[in-house]
């Protein structure tokens, strides 16, 4: 339950630690985090390039995953949805 | 892109492209989500096509409560979820499995061994169409139910809201299978790059 460690520890108000910070990424891009919790992860990233560096890192690799494009329907697929289709189509007359 | 409404409309009046255009959006998306299910791609490909089948056949019933999109990807998990024979969902996701290896952190949880730098790299490699095909495989490589988050909310952009109706999850447990998803492909472009230089 490492993961509720941290938020308690977030909610308690002290200092977060980086492996803590590193847990709470996702929830601060999410827009999840308490009002509080979201000023204590951005005052620990003011102070921390290394936590910086991680943050910028999740985003990119949201980023590049959301780049992946669709491989196109080989030619043949194409024909058989074609045929899929008009079977359904068929069967509706 | 057409409205939904606009291509159910054109869908039931025999429009061909229109088919074909929705199945070549969706139909790798669909394959890559059926393959988490079932045991192997032959099986997944069945279950995609017998989606297909069901979208035509159910059309009339669409009433566009949610995005076609959705619809379209919630019969196939049902289908997927049906046909499969993982484990119905055991895992239970409050198993903790942290973002970074504990290794990497000193006493006090600072950075002992920090992030290295690679947005760059990877920026240089994406331009070149090198690295698609690495993320493909690191995804297909994420623990199911994991991968089935990444796929549904980074590959194809759906919003958390579409995922947790897609895959029957609360909130809050598709934020924990997006975060160690996400966490997990990102400690692999950094291995990526830390091996490539």
């Amino acid at each position: 339950m490492r993961i509720f460690a941290f938020r308690s520890v977030l909610h308690h108000g002290r200092d977060v630690a980086c492996q803590q910070a590193v847990e709470l990424v996702t929830d601060y891009l999410e827009g999840t985090l308490s009002r509080a919790a979201r000023r204590r992860f951005e005052a620990h990233l003011s102070g921390c390039p290394h936590c910086t560096e991680y943050l910028a890192q999740m985003r990119e690799t949201i980023k590049l995953t959301g780049q992946l494009a669709p491989e196109d329907l080989t030619p043949q697929m194409r024909a058989e949805f074609t045929d899929l289709y008009r079977r359904w189509r068929s069967e509706q007359q | 892109m057409d409205s939904d409404a606009e291509l159910v409309h054109r869908l039931r009046s025999g429009d061909e492209h229109a088919f074909t255009g929705l199945v070549e959006r969706y139909h790798q998306p669909m394959l890559a989500l059926a393959a988490s299910f079932v045991p192997n791609l032959a099986v997944a490909e069945e279950v995609v096509q017998d989606t297909w089948l069901a979208v035509l056949r159910g059309l009339d019933g669409f009433e566009g409560r949610s995005s076609l999109k959705t619809w379209v990807f919630r019969i196939l998990v049902n289908r997927a979820r049906t046909t499969g024979t993982r484990e119905q969902r055991s895992v239970p996701v409050a198993d903790p499995e942290p973002a970074v290896d504990p290794a990497r952190f000193d006493g006090a949880g600072g950075w002992a061994d920090p992030p290295e730098h690679w947005i760059e790299a990877a920026e240089g490699r994406v331009e070149a169409g090198k690295l698609a095909h690495r993320v493909r495989a690191w995804i297909d490589e994420l623990p199911a139910r994991q991968r089935e988050v990444v796929l549904l909310r980074d590959v194809e952009g759906m919003s958390s809201e579409e995922v947790c109706t897609v895959l029957s999850l609360t909130e809050g447990n598709q934020r924990v299978l997006l975060h160690r998803g996400r966490s997990r492909l990102r400690q692999l472009f950094e291995d990526e790059f830390r091996e490539a230089r």
